[in-house]
């Protein structure tokens, strides 16, 4: 091979004058889980509802949330990207569109929400087939001691759910993570859009992306370390023997 | 708000979406997946076999591709295909690469991931009591394999391999990064040549959506028919 390797790269100024190249993946990273954790509570607040709400005995509130996780789920993400970023604006009134387009760190904000709600409809699947997991009696015995629907919900069905959930929802949350890298086709500078960067101003494009992958990794052992903890610290006394394998895609 | 909306523009460059992207598209689509479950089986034989050094090394790649963004995997790929294929032929240069050969290079071995854990699972359902059996009856691992184990776990997973496939289809929107023309790479060089976003985004996001429901309430159809007939 007669690629040159230069790992002290990432000790070299960048073009933008001011940080080494260290430091731009380091933004970077900044950008990459700010944005992952802003997704993250959309998705997981409104990715909740709409599960729970799919649930319900309403047909016309399980039919709309169906949709809207079809809606969602059957278009690829970069393509929901592109329609928070360019059509979006268009389509509303003039004046909002306006001030849309003129939002500073705008990419940021569109990735956020279309990354929120594209995993939404992740979420809501798995609180969905969580809820639908348990026993009917629960639901039964809660409404028969004359608890209202919504408190049925709050005190006897979502407690065990998001326990029996919580390991397809770090894979979840890791895909949001990982997703996030999408934004850079709307301009977001996030990891791997400043590895690319790395790689266009400094033609080191192994180190650049080696560099990135190896920070993915480590957030990746990270919030999976620190779920495994939360899901050990939340477990249900008698219940310690849910271990389910980790979930794909 | 579809007052200005240009629907000639479609109609116009439809031939273009069509033939050129969207034949990319489902060829990259399809190929990938076929390469993808070929090497997946592998990597899932591979991390069940028992032999350490073919479990850890089968289990470390699953885990590479499954930790970073897709992203940045086409962006690996897309610089180190010429290398490896420098490599590969010995030549003295870095090999050029075709932007089709490079795509489907690179969803194939990262699916092949996706797969493997979907194979894996597939395999772990078949009772120990069968594989056991045909060892009793003298075939060869293979044999075993090829003939009792494999047919079973690919036929039980089929639902999920397909809604993988379905994931893979919309993954390929992503070539767009290393700027392939694909269906959206076509609707998009097609709405900044006549500055229609709205027109060409809408339209590519109603393609997309239409062949993933279609696709994925054909794969619940097919999920209900195998779960009777087991």
């Amino acid at each position: 091979m007669n690629y040159h390797w230069n790992w002290d790269i990432f000790w070299e100024l960048s073009p933008d004058g001011v940080h080494t190249y260290f430091q731009t993946l380091m933004l970077g990273t900044a950008w990459t889980l700010i944005t992952a954790a802003c997704a993250w509570i959309i998705a997981f607040a409104s990715g909740s509802i709409v599960g729970v709400v799919r649930t319900t005995p309403y047909a016309i509130a399980v039919r709309l949330g169906d949709v809207y996780v079809e809606l969602f789920r059957n278009v690829p993400l970069l393509v929901q990207m592109f329609l928070w970023y360019f059509v979006f604006p268009e389509v509303v009134p003039h004046a909002f569109g306006t001030w849309l387009k003129q939002l500073p760190n705008g990419s940021f904000y569109t990735a956020v929400v279309a990354l929120g709600l594209y995993m939404s409809a992740r979420v809501a699947e798995q609180v969905r087939a969580g809820i639908l997991s348990l026993p009917r009696g629960q639901r039964q015995a809660a409404l028969a001691l004359g608890l209202t629907l919504p408190q049925t919900y709050a005190y006897v069905l979502l407690p065990m759910t998001y326990r029996i959930i919580m390991p397809p929802l770090t894979s979840e949350l890791l895909n949001t993570i990982k997703n996030s890298a999408v934004a850079l086709t709307i301009g977001l500078m996030e990891l791997t859009a400043r590895a690319r960067a790395m790689q266009e101003f400094s033609f080191q494009v192994f180190e650049a992306f080696t560099a990135a992958t190896i920070i993915y990794i480590i957030i990746n052992i990270v919030v999976t370390f620190a779920m495994r903890l939360l899901e050990r610290r939340i477990a249900a006394p008698g219940y310690l023997g849910f271990r389910a394998p980790a979930a794909g895609h | 708000m579809f007052v200005n909306f240009d629907f000639d523009v479609i109609w116009r460059s439809l031939p273009y979406l069509f033939y050129r992207g969207m034949t990319f598209t489902l060829l990259l689509t399809a190929l990938a997946t076929a390469g993808g479950i070929v090497i997946g089986t592998l990597l899932a034989l591979m991390r069940l076999s028992g032999t350490t050094a073919l479990t850890v090394a089968a289990a470390a790649y699953v885990n590479l591709m499954r930790s970073v963004p897709f992203v940045l995997m086409i962006f690996w790929f897309y610089f180190l295909v010429p290398y490896i294929g420098q490599w590969v032929t010995r030549s003295a240069q870095p090999i050029q690469v075709g932007a089709f050969a490079s795509c489907l290079i690179t969803f194939t071995l990262f699916e092949a991931a996706f797969f493997c854990e979907i194979m894996r699972a597939g395999i772990q359902s078949i009772s120990r009591g069968q594989v056991a059996a045909a060892q009793a009856l003298g075939m060869t691992y293979p044999t075993v394999m090829g003939y009792i184990v494999l047919p079973q776990a690919f036929r039980n997973m089929v639902p999920v391999l397909l809604t993988q496939t379905i994931i893979l289809f919309q993954d390929t929107s992503l070539v767009y990064v290393i700027s392939v023309t694909d269906f959206l790479g076509a609707a998009s060089k097609v709405a900044e040549r006549d500055g229609r976003l709205v027109e060409m985004y809408t339209f590519a996001a109603a393609v997309y959506f239409i062949i993933s429901l279609v696709a994925s309430r054909a794969v619940a159809h097919l999920q209900r028919r195998v779960a009777i007939i087991r």
